[in-house]
């Protein structure tokens, strides 16, 4: 049954973070309203040139890169056999699948008729479209998170039988996990291969797909060890010995392999620029901007957690994985707003109206919400003690 | 050979290409559009941006009517382009260094034979007629734009106003005009004959005749021949394309090949991953089990050194205990019989 570590301390209902909270959702209730009586032209500046704006770029492309910490942690621990970080595998769950979620959540607001949604599954299916693939994934994968949540879930509520049925469905859905986040990761990226026109070509690549999968490695395993420190800061008080000693040892290991992927992503990176032979534009303004980016958040991250691990300074693996974090962002919103349309003139490009950053606001702060009523009901930072067969 | 004989064979012959035709078709070549399709023609040197189509256009698609009327020219002084109220648009360039200026030309969706909003919906929206007109079917559109990201000429457009119900907007090519035998409202309109209706394949030999007729008023390319593909829509003009916004990068590779590729590669991750993956897991176990072999065989090796050894050690102990009691015997005995030996010496000398 429900069951909460004695060491938790009582979180009060009227605290900074819930007021917070509560104006930005207040926000997000009106600008939702705005959206859904006044259509997307009333919160948003898309237009028809620029039909794909904050919400497609951060919401969808950097929210799903963000979320990989789910199928990254899982895969470490339960198919690569790293049983140590097991203690980091329902956090990441967790937030994968509220990183899911909202996701979904995002693209209410954004396509134009959302009960529509099953549609391309049910209705009508263009199949020759990469977005049919990254919605079926999606979707898929949703589940398989759900499930893979859910015995913390069952835990709280007390259903030990179906708890245990899903348990015993570990493997196979993490295996299902990493195979539909290969798909729709990749996916993301091969949705911009159909406009080589407007994208930058040092941005666009054949490989792009492949980009976007490779840094969804680097962004769940950077998201892992973020989120980790923030908990650790918020949440310390619920998390049982395994959580708060394994910490260090997670943050070598997450930190080693984020090296290791962003040496690689570095390294196909560069092979883009030689198969398109663009090396020329790296001499320009867009050039400027994409040095910027492989320099200063894939080749500096790769260092500098390199030199964390070797010199076992978990402050500056912690730092790095912020760079690395907001290096995916770079990379999402570059290929999505910034790169793309990049040969129009300035006034016919796109920057995002505060109604548009004030959903994606809201949408943030219902997971953050979220996240918090579970952490501090659900075992997520402990153990429950009924159920000692670890998790 | 006998003619029933002969007719078989003609028979094998015609099934034969029938279905090998298509397959090779989709294997080496592009879609180049259905045969006798329709398409339009639109030389620019002939357009004096009167806007006729433009208002023919609004009027059959009974489109709002605009805040300045069509016959408005001070409408052309700000570059448009096509939105949810309007279908096509002429815009008037003056390229530099080019006479006669300004030049005038009108823009509308270019109906792709292989059409990169179609290869992109994901409800299969958009569908290449027979006919040749791209049509667009609102009622399973879900609104998600990746048409317009899709679309290499910046064509369709979406009713960014309409909060629950709203559409993607675009030329139909009057579609449904054309299956009446009617043509399209802007060529119909056009009082310059700027715009020429037609079979595709008779308004290519057309251009190509007027190109060689006037080789100084004419570049020599027929726009939308190849681009992309090919598109239904063709231009000819004397301007140099770039400077009246026509794009001469575009490639003549048509949009779904852009991801197929990536496509193609889903199924080859669906049947390997899992391969991959287990055999990871399967080496990750074994390792786990070899070492956790290595640890028991280790720690019972050690067990059963530390037996010998202390075996050994109880051997010895007892050995030298024995020993010790034996001497300790054997030197009681002697003191006895000394001791005795003693007593008896004693009492013989007394």
């Amino acid at each position: 049954m429900s069951y909460v570590p004695e060491t938790a301390r009582k979180r009060p209902l009227l605290c900074p973070f819930n007021v917070i909270t509560g104006i930005i959702i207040l926000i997000g209730l009106y600008l939702a309203f705005k959206r859904f009586t006044g259509g997307l032209g009333a919160v948003s500046n898309l237009d028809d040139t620029n039909p794909w704006g904050f919400w497609i770029g951060f919401d969808l492309l950097t929210g799903v890169a963000l979320a990989a910490g789910g199928y990254v942690t899982a895969a470490a621990v339960e198919i690569f056999g790293n049983k140590r970080y097991h203690a980091a595998i329902r956090p990441a769950i967790l937030t994968g699948f509220l990183g899911y979620s909202l996701v979904v959540f995002a693209l209410l607001f954004d396509v134009g008729r959302p009960w529509r949604l099953p549609y391309p599954f049910f209705v009508s299916q263009g199949v020759t479209s990469v977005m049919f693939e990254v919605g079926a994934c999606v979707a898929l994968y949703l589940t398989v998170l759900f499930l893979e949540f859910s015995p913390a879930a069952l835990e709280w509520l007390g259903m030990k039988k179906l708890r245990r049925i899903l348990v015993r469905l570990t493997m196979l859905l993490t295996v299902l996990g990493v195979v539909l986040s290969t798909l729709h990761q990749s996916s993301l990226g091969a949705m911009y291969l159909i406009s080589p026109s407007k994208l930058h070509p040092l941005w666009y690549s054949p490989y792009l797909p492949v980009f976007f999968f490779i840094s969804s490695i680097v962004a769940g395993l950077s998201m892992v060890l973020f989120e980790g420190w923030l908990s650790h800061r918020n949440f310390s008080d619920i998390m049982d010995e395994s959580h708060r000693k394994g910490r260090d040892d997670l943050a070598f290991g997450f930190g080693k392999a984020a090296s290791l992927v962003l040496a690689g992503y570095f390294a196909i990176k560069v092979f883009g620029i030689a198969l398109g032979n663009n090396w020329a534009l790296l001499f320009t303004g867009y050039g400027l901007w994409f040095l910027v980016e492989m320099i200063g958040f894939i080749l500096l991250p790769c260092l500098l957690f390199a030199i964390g691990v070797r010199e076992r300074k978990v402050k500056l693996i912690r730092i790095t994985s912020i760079i690395a974090v907001l290096g995916i962002v770079l990379n999402r919103l570059n290929v999505s707003l910034i790169a793309f349309n990049w040969n129009l003139p300035a006034d016919e490009r796109y920057t995002p109206a505060l109604g548009e950053i004030g959903i994606t606001l809201f949408i943030v702060t219902v997971g953050l919400v979220v996240f918090r009523f579970i952490v501090t009901r659900m075992p997520i930072f402990y153990e429950h003690p009924e159920y000692d067969e670890a998790h | 050979m006998s003619k029933s004989r002969r007719d078989f064979l003609k028979w094998m012959v015609a099934a034969g290409t029938a279905a090998a035709v298509p397959r090779s078709a989709s294997a080496h070549g592009h879609f180049t559009g259905y045969p006798d399709s329709y398409g339009i023609l639109h030389d620019t040197t002939l357009c004096i941006g009167c806007r006729s189509c433009e208002a023919a256009c609004n009027e059959v698609n009974g489109l709002p009517k605009p805040d300045k009327p069509f016959d408005d020219k001070s409408v052309l002084d700000k570059k448009r382009r096509t939105d949810a109220t309007r279908y096509t648009v002429v815009n008037r360039y003056e390229p530099e260094g080019y006479f006669p200026s300004p030049v005038f030309r009108k823009s509308q969706c270019n109906h792709c034979l292989e059409p990169a909003c179609a290869s992109a919906c994901f409800v299969g929206a958009f569908k290449k007629t027979p006919e040749g007109a791209v049509v667009y079917d609102a009622s399973v559109c879900v609104g998600c734009r990746y048409c317009i990201i899709a679309c290499p000429f910046n064509i369709p457009a979406y009713e960014y106003d309409e909060p629950l119900t709203p559409r993607v907007m675009k030329c139909t090519m009057c579609h449904p005009r054309l299956l009446e035998g009617k043509l399209p409202g802007c060529v119909e309109a056009c009082p310059m004959e700027a715009l020429t209706f037609g079979k595709r394949d008779d308004l290519i030999a057309i251009a190509r005749e007027r190109i060689r007729k006037y080789p100084d008023r004419y570049i020599d390319h027929i726009y939308g021949e190849q681009e992309m593909g090919g598109t239904s829509w063709l231009y000819i003009t004397g301007a140099p394309f770039e400077s009246i916004d026509m794009r001469t990068d575009l490639g003549i590779t048509p949009a779904p090949e852009f991801t197929s590729g990536a496509l193609a590669m889903v199924p080859m991750v669906i049947g390997i991953w899992p391969v991959l993956l287990g055999g990871i897991y399967a080496i990750s176990k074994r390792k786990e089990i070899i070492s956790r072999r290595e640890k028991e065989s280790a720690v019972e090796n050690a067990v059963s050194e530390t037996k010998a050894d202390a075996d050994t050690k109880a051997k010895a102990a007892a050995e030298r205990f024995k020993k010790e009691k034996e001497s300790a015997i054997d030197r009681a005995v002697k003191k006895a019989l000394e001791d005795a030996a003693k007593e008896n010496g004693k009492e013989g000398s007394e």
